[in-house]
């Protein structure tokens, strides 16, 4: 039983982090109809910026209460990246959609070496920094508060989103371009502007997660190529496209990898994609999204 | 295009790649052997997505297929004939194919490219999880095999490379050119490309659309076993890399660099692309980035790839001297 409520806290922080990013490639996905493969380079590029970021900021006196608050804005600070790149898949929205996977392959490339170039080939890591807000201990059940706070904030993310895209003029906005791009921009909408923003705020919510997954695991080069494969096992179950489709699909694929590590370690990775095949050949628009016309 | 020029440019080609072991340092020949081994698979992989419009992103799970095959057949079963490795290799890759495709070509588009990636992952993570089994990140060894049944005993393994398994190869690949050229040309070639461009209309017609896209994919799946079984019998080891995505990724690479909407497209492009990535390796370390360059200009401006762009030069050229 203990042993259960520690793996269930494992699987909803990967979960939690899972969501940010996944959330960035539904938003993508759903305005811009892209299917980025570059959002686990975002994820790794915040990772590795947040251990040089953080490690900045206490020489020059950070308290380590304020380790957390540093490495969100240490992911927001990444979102200058996203216009730029946004501008370079411009060129290929009307084209086929095997097109714009391929440029966005071409960035996971280019961003492996800008990485290995900037930082190096070594992982980096911040050294169990983030046990400053102390840990959870119950008998054998051990916690860090860190993993709830990360939990807690995307909990909130997810929270903030939806009443964003639900409640907001600017979100109502936001679903009409994603419904219909002609209508919405025949009606006024700077669907040029809008994409810049709807991309920009796909790659904050990607480098974030890096950024905030940092204290619990090194930052590598192979965390990028590994994690947009799991990034993508959770928007092919939810539903691409879809916010609830995202929740649902991060808290399935993370609560399966923590328990499948300890029940049969071999079959980790086995079990999510046994799941999406299911998935895909049950129900192909995911657990939440539209059933394709 | 006329049929004597491109007759003509085979020719050249051919023989081109038949002096090349006399001609350039066995360094040079070795490195091609790779280049037949993607040539062959991309002659696959492009059956299913220049000419029937399915973009598959997990073939490098046949290639994988191939390779392990192979070290399973000639490491485990001791058998010691290439070809029997070969011919059993793509016969049990196009049967593993066929439930496979069966469930994905009743998707196109996106949905697709995702059910092969997924199966494709889920054929890497056997192979790197069920260590016992596959030997995990470690691989298995592929021995040297027999070929044509002549040993070769007093070649060593770079010699044997160089000289007779690059011929060898070099065949493999002209065979394989030949079949997919009587296939893509044939009845079966043209209900293909009609599937492609009007799906729809193509059922109205009476075409069996499902039918159709499944058989590509068996088609291409035995290609990409007979590419696979070289890269493996090359480097001598079969290893989880050579199934990962990134490798899927890298296949459409180069069939998008040659152009994929040409015949020779996939050839020419595993021919650049062998030797770009040969080349870029040893000025940098830095490889890769201009690697995904080179490919982000192909997209954005050569969406026709090098086969596109040595055409449009070509009637430049025409029109200028007429």
């Amino acid at each position: 039983m203990v042993a259960f409520a520690n793996i269930l806290v494992g699987g909803v922080f990967h979960a939690a982090v899972l969501f940010l990013v996944a959330a960035g490639l539904q938003l993508v996905f759903g305005v811009q109809k892209i299917v980025n493969l570059a959002c686990g380079s975002f994820y790794a590029l915040g990772a590795y910026f947040g251990v040089s970021f953080v490690g900045y900021a206490s020489t020059a006196g950070l308290s380590p209460w304020l380790i957390m608050p540093a490495l969100v804005i240490a992911g927001l600070l990444l979102g200058f990246v996203g216009p730029p790149i946004e501008r370079l898949l411009r060129t290929v929205y009307s084209r086929d959609e095997s097109f714009q996977l391929l440029l966005t392959f071409a960035l996971v490339l280019m961003f492996q070496d800008v990485l290995r170039f900037v930082w190096g080939p070594n992982p980096r890591s911040l050294d169990s920094a983030y046990l400053v807000y102390g840990v959870i201990n119950a008998r054998e059940f051990s916690v860090p508060v860190y993993n709830l706070l990360v939990i807690a904030a995307a909990i909130a993310t997810a929270a903030g989103f939806g009443a964003f895209l639900q409640r907001t003029n600017y979100g109502r906005i936001l679903r009409a371009t994603a419904e219909n791009r002609a209508m919405a921009e025949a009606l006024g909408v700077d669907v040029r502007r809008l994409y810049a923003v709807v991309f920009t705020i796909g790659t904050v919510l990607g480098t974030t997660a890096g950024a905030l997954v940092v204290p619990t695991a090194a930052a590598s080069l192979d965390m990028a190529i590994d994690f947009v494969i799991e990034a993508f096992a959770v928007v092919v179950i939810g539903g691409l496209g879809s916010m609830r489709g995202a929740l649902a699909g991060a808290l399935i694929v993370g609560l399966i990898r923590a328990f499948a590590i300890v029940v049969y370690p071999e079959a980790e990775v086995l079990a999510i994609y046994v799941i999406v095949i299911a998935v895909l050949l049950l129900r192909p628009a995911g657990l939440f999204g539209r059933q394709a016309s | 295009m006329t049929r004597a020029p491109l007759a003509l440019a085979v020719l050249v080609g051919a023989i081109g790649l038949a002096l090349l072991p006399l001609l350039a340092p066995s360094y040079y020949a070795s490195l091609m052997i790779p280049f037949f081994g993607y040539a062959i698979a991309l002659l696959g992989f492009n059956l299913l997505f220049g000419y029937t419009g399915l973009l598959s992103f997990g073939h490098a799970m046949f290639l994988g297929f191939g390779a392990y095959g192979a070290a399973v057949l000639a490491g485990k079963l001791g058998i010691t004939s290439f070809e029997i490795v070969l011919i059993a290799v793509m016969a049990s890759a196009a049967l593993v194919a066929l439930p496979i495709g069966l469930f994905c070509v009743r998707y196109v588009g996106i949905f697709f490219g995702m059910l092969t990636l997924a199966f494709g992952m889920l054929f890497y993570s056997f192979l790197f999880k069920f260590y016992h089994v596959t030997g995990g990140d470690s691989g298995m060894r592929v021995p040297r095999m027999n070929i044509l049944g002549l040993e070769f005993a007093q070649y060593n393994k770079i010699e044997f490379l160089a000289g007779p398994f690059y011929y060898y190869s070099l065949a493999l690949l002209i065979i394989a050119a030949a079949v997919m050229w009587r296939i893509v040309h044939s009845p079966f070639g043209l209900h293909l490309k009609a599937v492609r461009d009007n799906a729809r209309k193509a059922e109205y017609l009476g075409v069996h659309v499902h039918r159709f896209r499944l058989a590509a994919f068996v088609i291409s799946a035995a290609y990409g076993a007979a590419g696979g079984a070289i890269l493996g019998f090359r480097v001598g080891l079969a290893d989880p890399e050579l199934v990962y995505w990134t490798q899927s990724g890298q296949l459409v690479f180069m069939a998008v660099l040659g152009g994929f909407s040409n015949f020779f497209g996939p050839i020419i492009g595993a021919f650049a692309f062998t030797l770009l990535q040969d080349q870029l390796q040893s000025l940098t370390q830095y490889w890769r980035f201009i690697l995904g360059a080179v490919l982000a200009v192909i997209v954005i401006a050569f969406p026709e790839g090098l086969a596109g762009l040595a055409g449009s030069l070509r009637r430049t050229l025409a029109g200028k001297t007429a």
